[in-house]
């Protein structure tokens, strides 16, 4: 089989599987407490790390914009490109890369074990379903907090982004401040949330295939974790690209 | 090639069939209802032609076997000859590249998952492994079934702590799988597939690795699940001591409401157990305990002595 029909074939299967884990979604019994202890693995679990790089990405989106922006006398606008880089773009990708680095890997090499030591066999023999007590509860839980998380993402950004043009530039909190808020449209917001749902599904359904179709052993598991991230990272990037020229279209806001 | 035996067989367990009902049935009165002749008829388990293949190897092939109401089916055969495999046929978790599957005269061979489901219920798996769920405690991992169907939590406890109590491990109720041993872990799989009185069971080498006297109490247990309980089962197992406990003793319920097990011979009685054995994915053997060692296959001679 070469490499275009299994690529195929794999997304097939993965559309299926979404298709399976939400199709029986509301017939009992609904996983609600697995859905809330996703939730706080994912959501929760990933605030810190979500924290960090958000307010380091917007300190280092102003160290870089501002001495240009100055050189053309519009530092003040610094609030705003910093903003529209990071609701638009930075947050969401960054957010969905790391959520696929953190959650995508856990999600597959749990998955792949449980594959592995026969307990998916195990809880098919007792009468459940894996895609709904394990899949669903994964994707509903990420498609949940991912959009979530890029707003914490976006907001400490913009906070660690006024540190720095204050802390670093010495310019007044307020101005950099009222340009994020004079600049910042709710297209801009909507699109920002947008994303994260659709790179939600991306990184869920990609892990969980990859962790239920894992074969051979914990080799076998090492494996379908390092796919799992791979695959989800670089699609999460090309869906970005795709989803950014829907959005300005949708949005009606070609170029800005 | 056996098929002309097999026929035999089944001419002959239909024979006995009529006989035994009685036995078990007197011997446990109270435990189960009576059930109608046609539908103990039916085969609880029946494998038609089941041809199944990993890769290219035909690792099943043409495997055609019953298991009928009340019986339990031992089966032997060296390692990797397809005893796991069949069992995971019978559960749907595999399913045969050709040939049918029947599970109580239901054909479930095209079955998809969701229906599937439904036939899963009445069926007990002890896994080789255990395969226990390890991010669950002991007690949650017996109880998986009943809180899957929503049983009452108090209801769920109290099945749970007969269950353990069952194979001897109520004092690890709390510990996680992952702190129990080999055996313990083996035990938990066993009361975890016996919660909610499946009426067929699959006895994946239950006694593997286990202890003489623990091994005696799960072949006790399958003694009793096959005479008081009437439980259809297919029992994996490569310990012939086990597969003499099944076919020479039989339980039943005393005076004082105790369970004893009796000898054959002490009573007139027909042990429901009969032997297959599998040799490069086909039936070899098929018939009681007396017949396999009264046979003259240089294999199964082998096989029983070790030498
Ligand atoms: N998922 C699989 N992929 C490929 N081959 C498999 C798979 N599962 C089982 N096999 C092969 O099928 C054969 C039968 O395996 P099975 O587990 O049924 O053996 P077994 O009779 O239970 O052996 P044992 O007594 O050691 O448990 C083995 O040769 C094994 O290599
Ligand atoms: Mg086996």
């Amino acid at each position: 089989m070469n490499i275009a029909i299994r690529s195929l074939l794999e997304v097939q299967e993965t559309s299926l599987l979404v298709a399976r884990a939400f199709r029986r979604l509301f017939r009992r019994p609904i996983y609600l407490t697995e859905m809330f202890t996703q939730a706080d693995v994912i959501g929760v679990g990933s605030l810190t790390i979500i924290l960090l790089t958000g307010f380091f990405t917007g300190g280092v989106l102003t160290l870089q914009t501002y001495p240009t922006l100055k050189y053309y006398g519009a530092q003040d606008q610094t609030g705003y490109l910093v903003a529209l880089s990071l609701v638009r773009e930075l947050g969401p990708v960054l957010t969905a890369l790391m959520c696929t680095g953190r959650v995508g890997s856990a999600i597959a090499a749990e998955l792949g074990s449980m594959v592995v030591s026969q307990q998916i066999d195990a809880m098919r023999a007792l009468g459940t379903d894996p895609v709904r007590k394990l899949v669903a509860p994964r994707l509903v839980a990420l498609v949940v907090t991912l959009p979530l998380l890029t707003v914490v993402a976006d907001v400490i950004g913009i906070i660690g982004g006024g540190a720095v043009s204050t802390g670093l530039y010495g310019m007044p909190m307020e101005s950099f401040f009222s340009s994020v808020r004079h600049g910042i449209t709710t297209d801009d917001i909507t699109g920002g949330v947008i994303k994260p749902v659709v790179f939600a599904l991306i990184i869920g359904s990609v892990a969980c295939n990859k962790g239920l179709s894992t074969e051979g052993g914990t080799v076998g598991v090492g494996r379908s974790t390092t796919s799992a991230v791979v695959t989800a990272s670089i699609l999460v990037i090309v869906a970005d690209f795709f989803l950014a020229k829907a959005l300005q279209v949708i949005l009606n806001m070609p170029g800005k | 090639m056996a098929s002309t035996e097999l026929e035999t067989q089944q001419r002959m367990d239909a024979a006995i069939e009529g006989v035994d009902n009685r036995v078990s049935e007197a011997a446990a009165e109270s435990t189960f209802q009576e059930i109608e002749d046609d539908a103990r008829a039916i085969p609880a388990i029946e494998f038609q032609h089941v041809t199944l293949g990993f890769g290219d190897r035909n690792v099943l092939d043409d495997l055609s076997f019953k298991v009928m109401k009340g019986e339990t089916k031992i089966i032997l055969g060296g390692s990797g000859t397809g005893k796991s495999t069949t069992i995971k046929l019978v559960l749907g978790l595999l399913k045969p590249d050709e040939g049918r599957v029947f599970v109580n005269g239901e054909d479930v061979t095209d079955y998809g998952e969701y229906e599937m489901m439904r036939v899963r219920k009445n069926i007990g798996m002890i896994f080789q492994e255990g395969a226990l769920f390890d991010s669950l405690s002991v007690y949650e991992n017996v109880a998986y079934r009943l809180h899957e169907q929503g049983v009452p939590e108090d209801e769920a406890e109290q099945e749970v702590r007969r269950m353990l109590r069952f194979v001897n491990l109520e004092d690890a109720i709390d510990k996680m799988p992952a702190e129990l041993s080999g055996g313990m872990r083996r035990r938990v799989g066993i009361a975890r597939a016996l919660v909610g009185a499946p009426q067929i069971v699959m006895f994946d080498e239950p006694t593997a690795g286990l202890d003489p006297p623990t091994a005696r109490t799960i072949c006790e247990l399958a003694i009793k699940l096959r005479d008081l309980e009437d439980v259809s089962s297919m029992f994996v197992t490569h310990e012939m001591n086990n597969v003499e406990y099944l076919t020479s003793e039989y339980a039943a319920v005393n005076d004082e409401g105790e369970v004893i097990f009796e000898e054959e011979g002490q009573k007139l009685c027909l042990i429901n157990t009969k032997i297959m054995m599998i040799r490069d994915g086909h039936i070899i053997f098929s018939g009681t305990d007396e017949q396999l060692t009264k046979t003259d296959d240089p294999y199964i001679k082998r096989f029983l002595r070790g030498k």
